[in-house]
């Protein structure tokens, strides 16, 4: 995708991935041959919208692993649209209150609570 | 645990069961991703290093009942994604067989306990393999059940739509006991299947059934299907030993012939995109606020961030990263949507064998297990491993490892899959393949 426009929206301030009109298919594809690397700028915009950091070791060699794995998941653009024939039911309960988690155990594993409630980061 | 040679076990414990049931007397290791209250639960990351679980999953509660005692957690690839053991935060497992080779996974500590006679029976977890692959690698029994039959509650999720929880254990009839035990419909899994009085079927298929009883060594007049395509990507060693293992069976009066799925050629594309995805969205629940590492300091992005950065190992990252990717807007349609049809396809595909086979028969693993360290630095290829398992959790079908032999000295497994909630077939076909190699 390195060579097209960034897909990139912004919705207040929750960044999106959003495909434009004129952009390839996916990070590795190169439907004009204009390039089909995955950059390490691709691969940190991908961490940041999953909220995961990266050592630079780390965005070096993911760049160089998601070319190889997405070019190979390629292949899924063969497969026929197929209808998938589900036999499913609806499994129902009544609504009724019953026994859960004390707070106390809810809480067991939080690093930091505060009046039985978990506390976490700031928003912003 | 002392005797821990193969470090099968990242905890020792003992929870006694019941004084009387059908498991009584027998002991039982649990895969690392199933919670146990009060022990620690760490689906082999650090991210969960300290978590312990305040309740117990249904199997847990199931096996206690039926007087089995837990020994401990076993060891597994992080959160269930590898083949080998290897991603496993808290170091490698060996294969009893070959200390210097890997147990295959991600279930790998569990079979290596009972491959290691640590345990007398193990639960795994099969997403896409990982009860079948390390059951073949140590030479045990693995059995993955038909999706709904075995209740998830308290397995900690990495694909929920394609993962079950499922029985190892050293011969087809001990597997298969254990699966009597675990199996049946529990309330708090509303995927488990359902009785009449929803409009479901008239009977559980595990009430009324012993699967036990099925692992009886006849399969005599059984139609066994060979998928080509299945057979064809295997090495020639494992190959041979696949083909005297059918040889083995018609023997015993069971009828073989070739079968065709074309789509299995996609499946291990269509398996990783779909497993990546849920698993992007499963994994988000671990920032560091409710249980796990807090990452400390900025504002909830940056914490949340820096808590994944410091508790993920690489394998999970990429498979998150992947998984963002492909459910992104834009991208959606090219990968997940693809990967559902191609899953719809290997279902059709399925349905149309087994209306002229009773089971169908492949090699579990298309290599023997490699050397530890051999694999871990090329994720494609290890993806590439899982080739003949991942169709089978696409189609949502039962299928077990039994060993079919050697092959340069080390374990080779044949796998049986069978139609939805067909546990019994490929139970009998894989005792009968046990008692003919024996």
């Amino acid at each position: 995708m390195g060579g097209r426009p960034r897909p990139t929206a912004r919705t207040g301030a929750i960044e999106t991935l959003t495909r434009g009109p004129g952009d390839a298919v996916g990070m590795s594809e190169t439907p004009d041959g204009t390039d089909d690397s995955v950059g390490a700028d691709d691969v940190r915009h991908v961490a940041e919208l999953a909220r995961v950091d990266l050592a630079d070791e780390e965005v070096a060699e993911f760049a160089d692993q998601f070319e190889e794995i997405l070019d190979y998941f390629a292949a899924l653009d063969e497969v026929p649209e197929t209808d998938a024939d589900a036999e499913l039911v609806n499994v129902m309960r009544a609504d009724e209150v019953r026994e859960g988690l004390s707070q106390a155990a809810a809480l067991s594993n939080a690093p930091d609570s505060e009046g039985g409630y978990f506390r976490g980061p700031r928003v912003s | 645990m002392s005797d821990d040679e193969f470090d099968a076990f990242l905890t020792e414990t003992e929870l006694s069961g019941a004084d009387d049931g059908p498991l009584a007397g027998r002991t039982v290791a649990v895969k690392d991703n199933i919670s146990t209250a009060g022990v620690t639960t760490t689906c082999g990351s650090a991210m969960l290093a300290d978590y312990e679980p305040p309740f117990d999953a249904t199997v847990v509660e199931r096996l206690r009942e039926a007087g089995a005692t837990v020994v401990g957690k076993t060891n597994m690839d992080e959160f269930g994604m590898g083949g080998t053991t290897e991603t496993s935060a808290f170091g490698p497992t060996k294969n009893p067989v070959d200390p210097d080779r890997v147990p295959g996974g991600s279930s790998g500590g569990s079979a290596a306990a009972v491959a290691a006679g640590a345990a007398d029976l193990a639960l795994g977890s099969d997403t896409g393999g990982s009860v079948r692959n390390p059951a073949a690698f140590c030479g045990v029994v693995g059995i993955k059940p038909t999706y709904g039959l075995v209740s998830r509650y308290g397995l900690i999720a990495y694909a929920n739509s394609l993962e079950q929880i499922g029985p190892i254990a050293d011969t087809v009839e001990g597997a298969a006991a254990l699966l009597d035990v675990i199996a049946g419909p529990d309330e708090r899994d509303a995927t488990t299947r359902y009785d009449a009085a929803d409009g479901g079927p008239e009977e559980h298929p595990a009430e009324t059934t012993s699967y036990a009883d099925a692992a009886d060594g006849d399969a005599d007049g059984f139609t066994v299907g060979v998928p080509t395509e299945l057979v064809e990507g295997a090495t020639e060693p494992v190959r041979e030993t696949f083909h005297a293992g059918l040889d083995a069976l018609r023997d015993r009066g069971v009828e073989t012939r070739e079968v065709s799925l074309p789509s299995v050629e996609h499946a291990v594309q269509a398996y990783y995109v779909i497993a990546m995805s849920e698993a992007s969205s499963n994994l988000a629940r671990f920032d560091g606020v409710r249980y796990g590492e807090s990452g400390d300091g900025g504002d909830w992005n940056e914490s949340f961030a820096a808590a994944r950065e410091a508790g993920f190992g690489p394998e999970v990252k990429r498979r998150i990263l992947l998984g963002t990717f492909a459910l992104s807007a834009g991208y959606h349609d090219e990968y997940y949507e693809k990967a559902q049809d191609a899953r719809a396809w290997v279902k059709q595909d399925f349905d149309e064998a087994f209306a002229e086979t009773d089971v169908l028969a492949t090699p579990t693993m298309p290599v023997v297990p490699p050397e530890r360290g051999e694999s871990l630095d090329d994720p494609l290829q290890l993806y590439l491993m899982d080739a003949n398992t991942v169709p089978v959790n696409l189609a949502n079908l039962p299928a077990i490892s039994v060993p079919a032999g050697t092959a340069d000295g080390l374990p080779v497994g044949c796998q049986f899959v069978g139609p939805s909630f067909g546990e019994a077939a490929v139970i009998r076909a894989a005792s009968a393949l046990e008692a003919a190699v024996e």
